[in-house]
């Protein structure tokens, strides 16, 4: 088989298969318990730090 | 000892530059070796002056963000918007009235054709390049809780970005170009930019992997696959051989279908990474805090985020529907792009319901409104495209101005009105100003400017189903009815149309450069100026 029939079929298989699983393995990451504190957590960052990159707001949001 | 191999460098660049442009076999290429020697020879000379020197404390605050780059990126992208909107406007009534292809310029400087790719590239790299350098710079330290990695690095990436613009803008005047939509650059031109993304990546990664924060926000997730992206899009669009190092012609290594496919799918992840995932990354920082909520679903945004990145990379095949691409390749692009609806909408309604429970907001501020309009847009031309690569649907849209319509409802919309809440939501912070200098003139951009896309939009829809429509008219006998020209001329007051809301548009960014002025010139400062602030670069 010549290369390039050989990575056609190898893209629309096995390539194809993994890049789905990772695809589903990123949305039961995101829906997994426990998730709901990190996500606040993360969502609500960018209202800190504003000015300074020690900001008030770090060593409150750490506790 | 870094000062002394600045200095070698400086001057051999100087040196290597002037004897290109001595040797050079076409205008292009010189005005282009003089440019880079002019350049060189000044900061030679600037680092020769500097480098004996006393050298003065620095005043900067070394422990603060790094923010004198960003404002120059805030600068730099409404300059370069109001130019490319000027152009745009200019290439609008070219279309319409054939006479201003000036010939006084000589040697077709002047012309459609050499127009046009300034246009986009003035659009979409300098004012929107720009735009997402500067608030990728803005966000990533602020998430981050870290100073840009890399101290002058940054500097380097805004000023090689900027004359990596002007490399480009000459070069399409002067009629370098290597053919390929939105990579039209030359091969000297194409390695130097290489270099100078390669510069931005690492600003961007260090300063990430620098950050005091546990997690990434989304919005540098956006960010990062938009500077990843597009590093892999250029460098394999742009594989070509010089025919000689002391000219601007090149020589593509594909060819044919090849060479198409390779085009399309850089061209169209142009639009997924460049002109969509990075601005994405500015909604998903600018909405929240300007909304002063959070984002309204972040699962919603990491589900977003992988799906994105994961169809858009396969959907370059509907720019190349019934041509010599083989069947197979067209429907896989046709299938990931109306799939891709699907994430895409996933966004919208994940920028629109940050404001649930805010709604009154878009009553009172201006700003908030830009950027749901902007949101709408992006709602409306990924719904477009999606609809446009159905074959069926394709066959009457492609060639006609439809498309267009769909680029300015992308670019206009979605691109422009973001960019410029953006600007309205950094000047007053980063000149340290308590507001904006006037609110309704805020008002009137956004009503110029919606309106400006609006008659763009539907003369296009209506010039793009008309045209598409003539072209198959066919009589009883089966005979074409229509010659092309006929539908040149029929599509006339739809051009003027679309040229008038190219200028409403273009007055609505001259009234926000103006504003944005005078924040800076006159706006009171902001009251209780806290210490790290005060020491702005
Ligand atoms: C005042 C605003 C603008 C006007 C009047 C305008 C006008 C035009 C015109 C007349 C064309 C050529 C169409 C043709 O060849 O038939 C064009 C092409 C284009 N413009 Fe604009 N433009 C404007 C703003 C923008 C902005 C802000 C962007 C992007 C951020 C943009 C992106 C593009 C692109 C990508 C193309 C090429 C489309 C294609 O090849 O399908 N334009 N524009
Ligand atoms: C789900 C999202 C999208 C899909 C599936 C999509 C699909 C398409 C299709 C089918 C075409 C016409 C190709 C042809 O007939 O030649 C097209 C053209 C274009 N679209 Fe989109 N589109 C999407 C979103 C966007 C957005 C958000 C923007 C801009 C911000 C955009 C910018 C463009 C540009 C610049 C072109 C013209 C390319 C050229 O021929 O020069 N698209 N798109």
């Amino acid at each position: 088989m010549d290369t390039y029939s050989w990575m056609r079929e190898l893209a629309d298989s096995w390539v194809l298969l993994a890049m789905f699983v990772f695809f589903l393995g990123v949305v039961v990451w995101a829906f997994r318990p426990g998730s709901r504190k990190d996500h606040e957590e993360s969502a609500n960052l960018i209202f800190r730090n504003e000015k300074t990159p020690a900001g008030e707001g770090l060593e409150e949001a750490k506790q | 000892m870094w000062d002394y191999v600045k200095i070698v460098l400086f001057g051999l660049i100087a040196l290597l530059a002037a004897i290109a442009a001595n040797y050079a076999r076409d205008l292009a290429y010189m005005v282009h070796a003089l440019i880079i020697f002019a350049v060189a020879a000044g900061m030679f000379i600037w680092a020769v002056r500097t480098t004996w020197e006393e050298k003065p404390a620095p005043a900067v605050n070394a422990e603060g963000y790094m923010d004198g780059v960003v404002r120059y990126g805030v600068v730099a992208t409404a300059f370069w918007g109001v130019v490319g909107f000027l152009v745009g406007t200019f290439i609008a009534f070219q279309l319409a009235f054939p006479q201003l292809n000036f010939h006084l310029l000589g040697d077709g400087i002047g012309n459609f054709g050499r127009l046009r790719p300034l246009h986009t590239s003035a659009v979409i790299f300098a004012f929107g390049g720009n735009a997402l350098i500067a608030t990728s710079f803005y966000i990533v330290q602020r998430t981050s809780a870290a100073r840009l990695w890399g101290g002058n690095l940054a500097w380097f990436v805004f000023w090689g970005y900027n004359l990596f613009i002007v490399l480009a803008a000459t070069g399409y005047l002067l009629g370098a170009t290597q053919s390929k939509e939105y990579a039209e650059p030359e091969w000297y031109v194409d390695l130097w930019l290489t270099l100078v993304w390669v510069a931005y990546l690492f600003v961007f990664l260090g300063t990430i992997m620098t950050r005091k924060e546990k997690h990434i926000y989304v919005a540098n997730w956006f960010f990062l696959s938009f500077i990843v992206t597009v590093a892999l899009l250029h460098v394999v669009n742009n594989l070509s051989i010089p025919v000689s190092i002391f000219g601007s012609k090149s020589v593509q290594v594909f060819a044919g279908v090849q060479d198409a496919m390779t085009q399309w799918w850089y061209g169209h992840n142009a639009v997924g990474f460049f002109l969509t995932a990075g601005f994405l990354g500015m909604m998903y920082y600018f909405v929240p805090k300007q909304a002063e909520r959070p984002v309204y679903s972040y699962k919603l945004s990491i589900i977003h985020f992988w799906a994105l990145i994961f169809l858009y990379i396969w959907a370059g095949p509907h720019h190349l529907n019934y041509t010599a691409l083989p069947d197979w390749a067209s429907t896989l692009g046709m299938v990931f792009s109306i799939v891709l609806w699907m994430p895409s909408w996933g966004g919208m309604i994940n920028g629109l319901m940050t404001l649930s429970g805010a709604w009154d907001k878009l009553r009172t501020d201006p700003i908030i409104r830009m950027m749901i309009v902007s949101i709408g847009f992006y709602g409306m031309s990924t719904f477009e495209g999606p609809m446009m690569s159905i074959r069926a649907v394709n066959s009457l849209s492609h060639y006609t101005d439809w498309t267009i319509g769909h680029v300015h409802s992308g670019a206009l919309g979605w691109n422009g009105m973001i960019t410029f809440g953006a600007l309205y939501f950094l000047v007053p912070r980063l000149w340290n100003r308590a507001k904006l200098y006037s609110l309704p003139a805020v008002n009137w951009h956004f009503w110029l400017a919606t309106i400006g896309i609006v008659l763009y939009a539907s003369s296009m829809w209506v010039t793009g189903i008309m045209e598409g429509l003539m072209w198959r008219e066919v009589d009883a006998n089966g005979f074409l009815v229509n010659a092309f020209a006929d539908t040149v001329s029929a599509k006339f007051p739809m051009y003027v149309v679309r040229a008038l809301g190219g200028v409403l548009y273009l007055a609505g960014a001259l009234i926000m450069a103006w504003n944005l002025w005078m924040t800076v010139r006159k706006g009171e400062a902001r009251m209780p100026a806290p210490a790290a602030a005060v020491a702005a670069e």
